[in-house]
């Protein structure tokens, strides 16, 4: 084309003029730490594997959970899910249904048999104490990074409070033998009734490099009440246990008391209804605000008939006559005894009061120091006062919890591979929470939270089948897809469209955007309108 | 209990959404779009006449595979893009004058007819000043012909390019060059000033749509469906002008949102003359939220009378255009 | 083939002739005959796949044809006086962008007051605007010029206007000879423009363009004119040689030889001038003509030649630029800028006022003997402007001039009172 002069241009050639050179700011992108991933006591990257899930990818969704935590199927059903208390959803309607979808990827990777492969072998071997969740976990991730792993086991079966602590209506066992089963497939050597007494003799003459020792709190606390002519007094932790090691039921009677107010009173309580008893009423000194069991477990427990008596304390016990004291709490929210008293009449009472570890053979390595209840000190690598020997889950101070004891197995596990190769961990840099003011929260659909089924409650009341069901498929995309994202980008091309300067580059499927600073301006509009906070704007270099 | 999955949770009204199947997604979402008008053009920052050109263009672009030409009215669109010796366009592109891109596109349609080229599809954009004031006459002849063109129009409510003076689409109140915010009633006159769709509408043209730029979905859509149809078709597109309204250039699009979702800015569209579809508004917002961050209407929001009048406004089109349908009627 | 027909109409027939593929029009007085037969020629089917666009304007007209012709279609319009003035913007854009246009202009006077009748005033306003402006003297001329205009055209891709004297040509009937389709297509090569929008090909048309680089622009633009000073008469002699007869000379003399005196002249007062040359050479008189048949390019050393012998020269114009004079005189001084040759301007026929042989024989008989007023307004009524001044000299708030004229002439003055 014979083109007039100036008139008539070819086109696209303002591609000359980089108008990049107007800017005064710039845009970023950065990654912000979710607050799932945040509150994730077993440290579990929840954002990722939701975004596989949400993609209908769930086999990529599990390995994504997997390299975090081995027994979603588990943790699905009987975490505390800390990180649906800090979902930014919740804000908006109802938090994310995380727990729900983790459970769908665990139980379709037990159906589907999904499995995974460990690194070559290291030659290093690693002893683990204590075949619970803490145990398991560190075994799984050593056992991946290629070291040999013994978990040796004093009880039974493996699962520690997984399988003695937590009743099967919460926690079905093939799901927990399943998980276990994964974990042994991978090549970990579980030895069962094998109680450890001495541990020196493991590093040096049985060619172990380092032991972990997880071998939990499953000594009942115990009171003392004065008692005239005691009845039938239990503790929670012998009646969980015995239900599961299928010792015949223990006669109850019609009328239970569960003396605390934890999880396990309520695990105890709703047991308690399943093996007979008419009425279970837990008797716990502080009020419902105050109890340390989850809301979610009260309400479980006051849909099948247990009944509370908050703000209440045994003070004596007559054969089957209980003297309750009433109480109140003072201003620092304390319960004081009020002198007030009523009497009831029951047949069991079960103690439901804490659980304490049995570390008594760890006295006998020089340099491990204990609190009080025996709990065992360890430094910042999870390491005690003995050269080598780890220790974590309910037996070190922290929250005594099946997710926190995971989380503590996969610490140690990172810190122990450090310690067999000369070496320190250090945990990455932790960056920046994505607050709920980084959401634009236009961008989000309102959609209810799904509701998982539930077994209606004759049929839960009197048998231990699994009370919470879980989501199908077409729900658990539906709840992953209510995830927000926050504080990292999932490629809704906000920026990549909204740029009036075609300034962002779309590298394409998962490798998100660039940014072109020879043509952006600076305006910031792909960080205002980014939904999730994964632009941030930043003062241009001189 | 199942629940019906009724959306999907992230992406709906985001640009894209990997979620999505390709062909629901948008044009601007895609690798392959045209960038019609691309970078290195001379737009301010956060320009959304530039944003609102490019969607509209590209979407047009898809919907004719690629076979089209443009003719443009003078104005920031036409300045900032082509300022020899270099052209943003990566269309065939023409400009002519101020008042006539719909005769210059008409002309384009009918040598293309009689060239036997009727496939090559024809736009003719301008701004709010260009087609609704300068330019009007000649839209209307357009319009009333049934001429085989699309006419967009960027409305960002007052003569921009010269230096912020009042159109006939500067909103009442409104502080401009030739309306400054001074004496008894500062700012722009109220109960002036005209609606083209509706007069493109009573034309009874083929179609006419109101888009804005903070509803991409929507607005591709509505250019998609235009470019369906033959004959005389206009879109006015709302696209904020931060420059001239006072506002952050980062807040383009949240402003055509609060638009829109005051009410102030109705999105709807018409077929031969009659209104077939509002989009509902989903968020009920009170105009202050759209008239706060802009400095050209801060005075307004001192003065109560004039902050009751828009919201009276608003509250017309609201009802005029039943944008506030409930979950069963949408 | 030979036709009795009206001036108009063979426009339209030759215009169809050119195949046009865009015709749009506005209707104007004394356009309105050329867009209407070609409306029906159009309609009839005779033009194939044209288009003609009845648009709500002269501005809309021409920006369609603008439209049409970026769009690679050969385009066509017409229009006259207000019409001319309201597509005034479009008609510098498309000579600006080179949009190879022809536009029949059937020249009238421009209001206020409003008037129908012929004058130059509308072409004259537009004669810098970038476009070739040619003038025909005669109907076959107009017939022959629209031809020779759309291949001057899109040679040199460059707008042409045709201008011929609104009622005096374009509603006179005469003997015209209207051309075949094959001589025309043989002369008339279909259109091919240099530049085009096309989706194969896409460029951008209509660049704002800075100081940087106008002045080349306009350079170039100005050069395209100078150009078709050399391609008219190269067009004109093939257009002799294919259809037998001289038209579009940019410089026609008229009994020349051994003229002292020259009068020249635009259009269809050309004939009138002729015969009054015929009766003063009759009577001995040393008088000639030049007929000027563009005016833009204005052909400077052509009519600096064909003036060269003279030793007066006199313009007869139609227009007149107010507070200066003659237009076409001033075009005329500059050709023959450095001689001592006198020009008189002889300012005729505003408004279509007749100009009679009588009135022009007289004014060149003041002229030869170098007694003339300059300009000379022809056959202005000297009383009705005398006592006109004379009562604005008295009170200041007089009234409307045309009404007060009006009134003193006793032509309206019982009904407005």
């Amino acid at each position: 084309m014979d083109k007039p002069f100036a008139i008539t241009l070819d086109i696209g050639t303002s591609l000359a003029n980089h108008t990049g050179s107007w800017r005064t700011q710039r845009p970023v992108y950065i990654h912000r730490l979710p607050p799932c991933n945040d509150a994730c006591p077993a440290g579990e990257n929840v954002q990722g594997w939701l975004q596989r899930a949400e993609e209908g990818d769930y086999e990529g969704a599990w390995r994504v959970l997997v390299r975090d935590n081995p027994m979603p199927g588990v943790h699905g059903r009987v975490c505390y899910h800390p990180c649906e208390n800090a979902c930014n959803r919740g804000q908006i309607d109802t938090t994310v249904g995380i727990h729900a979808v983790e459970r769908f990827l665990g139980d379709e990777a037990l159906k589907k048999g999904w499995v995974t492969e460990p690194a070559p072998e290291t030659g290093k071997r690693i002893a683990i104490i204590g075949a619970g969740p803490s145990g398991l976990s560190a075994a799984w991730h050593l056992r991946l990074m290629g070291h040999e792993v013994v978990i040796f086991e004093a009880g039974p079966m493996a699962g520690g409070m997984m399988r003695f602590g937590i009743p099967k209506y919460r926690l079905p066992r093939d799901i927990l033998d399943g998980e276990i089963k994964r974990i042994t497939g991978l090549g970990v050597d579980i030895r069962l009734n094998e109680k450890i007494e001495n541990i020196e003799k493991l590093l040096k003459s049985d060619g172990y490099n380092a032991v972990f020792v997880a071998i939990g709190a499953h000594l009942a606390r115990r009171t003392e009440i004065p008692a005239r002519d005691a009845g039938r007094i239990l503790d929670a932790v012998s009646v969980l246990e015995d239900v599961e090691a299928g010792a015949p039921p223990p006669l109850l009677g019609r009328r239970v008391i569960v003396y605390g107010g934890g999880n396990t009173a309520l695990d105890t309580a709703r047991t308690a209804k399943r093996l007979g008893a008419k009425e279970a009423l837990i008797v716990y000194r502080r009020n419902r605000e105050q109890m340390p069991a989850h809301e979610f477990e009260m309400e479980e427990a006051l849909e099948e008939g247990v009944m509370v008596k908050w703000l209440s304390t045994i003070k004596e016990i007559d054969h089957d006559t209980f003297k309750i004291e009433k109480m109140q709490l003072d201003e620092k929210g304390w319960p004081q005894p009020t002198g007030e008293f009523e009497e009831i009449e029951a047949d069991t009472l079960i103690l439901a009061l804490g659980q304490v570890t049995d570390s008594g053979f760890l006295q006998k390595l020089d340099g491990v120091e204990f609190d009080r209840n025996g709990v065992v000190k360890v430094d910042e690598r999870m390491m005690t006062g003995y050269r080598g020997v780890f220790a974590g889950g309910d037996m070190v101070p922290a929250e005594r919890t099946v997710t926190n004891a995971t989380g503590h197995g996969k610490q140690a596990a990172r810190h122990i591979n450090a310690y067999v190769n000369g070496e320190t961990w250090q945990p990455g840099e932790r960056h920046e929470l994505a607050g709920f003011e980084y959401i634009n929260k236009w961008y989000y659909t309102d959609a209810p939270h799904s509701v998982q089924g539930v077994l209606d409650m004759a049929r839960r009341q009197s048998s231990f089948h699994e009370v919470v069901q879980g989501l199908d498929e077409t729900n658990a995309l539906y709840e992953a897809r209510r995830c927000l994202s926050c504080g990292n980008c999932f490629e809704c091309d906000n920026c990549y469209g909204m740029c009036p300067d075609n300034a962002v580059k779309k590298l394409g499927p998962s490798k998100g955007f660039a940014f072109d600073y020879d043509f952006c301006k600076g305006c910031g509009l792909c960080a205002t309108e980014c939904p999730c906070g994964a632009i941030r704007m930043e003062p241009e270099p001189e | 209990m199942t629940q019906r999955v009724r959306f999907y949770q992230t992406g709906t009204f985001t640009i894209g959404n990997r979620l999505l199947d390709p062909e629901k997604r948008t044009v601007q979402a895609t690798q392959e779009r045209s960038n019609s008008l691309t970078s290195g053009h001379r737009a301010c920052q956060g320009c959304g006449e530039a944003l609102g050109a490019r969607y509209a263009v590209d979407a047009a672009m898809r919907a004719c595979g690629d076979n089209l030409v443009c003719v443009n009215a003078t104005g920031c669109l036409e300045v900032f893009s082509t300022p020899y010796p270099e052209s943003s366009w990566q269309v065939p592109w023409i400009h002519s004058l101020f008042g006539n891109a719909p005769a210059v596109a008409s002309g384009v349609a009918a040598a293309l007819r009689a060239r036997g080229k009727s496939a090559t599809r024809v736009i003719a954009q301008g701004g709010d000043g260009g087609t609704v004031d300068i330019g009007f006459g000649c839209l209307s002849g357009m319009f009333e012909r049934n001429d085989d063109v699309l006419y967009i129009c960027y409305d960002n409510e007052a003569y921009m390019n010269t230096g912020v003076q009042r159109s006939s689409r500067t909103p009442p109140g409104a502080r401009t060059a030739t309306t400054q915010a001074v004496g008894e009633h500062p700012g722009n006159s109220f109960n002036q000033g005209k609606n083209p769709a509706l007069i493109a509408m009573a034309h009874e043209i083929p179609y006419v749509a109101t888009a804005s730029v903070a509803d991409l979905h929507d607005l591709e859509d509505k250019i998609t469906r235009a470019m369906s149809i033959s004959g005389a078709r206009y879109v006015h597109i709302h696209v904020p002008c931060p420059l001239g309204w006072g506002a952050q250039p980062c807040e383009t699009i949240k402003l055509a949102r609060l638009a829109v979702e005051t009410g102030l800015f109705p999105l709807y569209e018409a077929v031969d003359g009659e209104i077939v579809k509002a989009t509902p508004i989903r968020s009920q917002r009170p105009v202050a939220e759209y008239l706060g961050p802009q400095r050209r209407l801060a005075h307004v929001m001192k003065d109560e009378e004039a902050l009751a009048a828009i919201q009276a406004m608003a509250d017309r089109n609201i009802r005029r255009f039943n944008l506030l349908k409930t979950d069963a009627e949408a | 083939m030979l036709k009795q027909i009206e001036g108009s109409r063979a426009v339209a027939e030759a215009v169809a002739l050119a195949r046009p593929q865009v015709i749009s029009a506005y209707p104007i007085t004394p356009q309105t005959h050329i867009v209407e037969d070609l409306s029906a020629i159009v309609k009839r089917g005779g033009l194939g796949a044209c288009e003609f666009v009845n648009v709500e304007s002269e501005f809309a007209a021409l920006s369609c044809v603008i439209g049409a012709s970026a769009a690679g279609a050969r385009a066509y319009t017409a229009t006259a006086s207000q019409g001319l003035l309201f597509m005034a913007e479009a008609v510098y854009n498309a000579s600006g962008m080179g949009f190879p246009i022809v536009m029949t202009v059937g020249n009238r006077a421009i209001g206020a007051p409003i008037n129908i009748w012929n004058d130059h005033s509308d072409s004259m306003s537009m004669a810098d605007s970038g476009w070739i402006q040619l003038h025909a003297e005669t109907n076959q001329e107009a017939v022959d010029l629209h031809i020779i205009a759309f291949r001057l055209a899109e040679q040199l891709s460059v707008p042409v206007m045709v201008c011929m004297d609104g009622f005096i040509l374009t509603h006179a009937y005469e003997r015209v000879d209207i051309h075949t389709q094959a001589q025309v297509d043989a002369y008339l090569p279909p259109f091919e423009p240099v530049q085009m929008l096309d989706p194969d090909e896409p460029v951008t048309m209509g660049a704002m363009v800075g100081p940087e680089a106008f002045m080349e622009v306009r350079y170039l633009s100005h050069h395209k004119q100078l150009q078709a000073l050399e391609v008219i008469p190269q067009l004109v002699d093939e257009f002799r040689a294919q259809f037998g007869r001289s038209s579009g000379a940019m410089v026609a003399p008229y009994r020349t030889d051994n003229a002292q005196t020259v009068v020249v002249a635009l259009g269809s007062v050309n004939g009138t001038i002729k015969d009054v040359v015929d009766d003063m050479r009759a009577q001995g008189a040393c008088i000639g003509s030049v007929k000027i048949g563009a005016f833009r390019p204005f052909p400077l050393a052509q009519i600096r030649e064909a003036l060269a012998g003279a030793s007066r020269v006199i313009v007869v114009e139609k227009d007149l630029a107010l507070g200066l004079g003659g237009i076409v005189a001033s075009n005329v001084r500059m050709a023959l800028r450095g001689l001592p040759t006198p020009v008189y301007t002889i300012i005729a026929g505003l408004g279509g006022r007749p100009i009679p042989k009588a009135s022009l024989h007289k004014a060149f008989d003041g002229a030869m003997r170098d007694e003339i007023e300059d300009p000379l307004f022809l056959d202005l009524d000297h009383k009705v402007i005398d006592r006109e001044l004379a009562r604005m000299k008295e009170k200041r708030r007089s009234g409307p001039i045309a009404e007060n004229i009006l009134r003193e002439m006793g032509l309206v003055g019982h009904k407005l009172g």
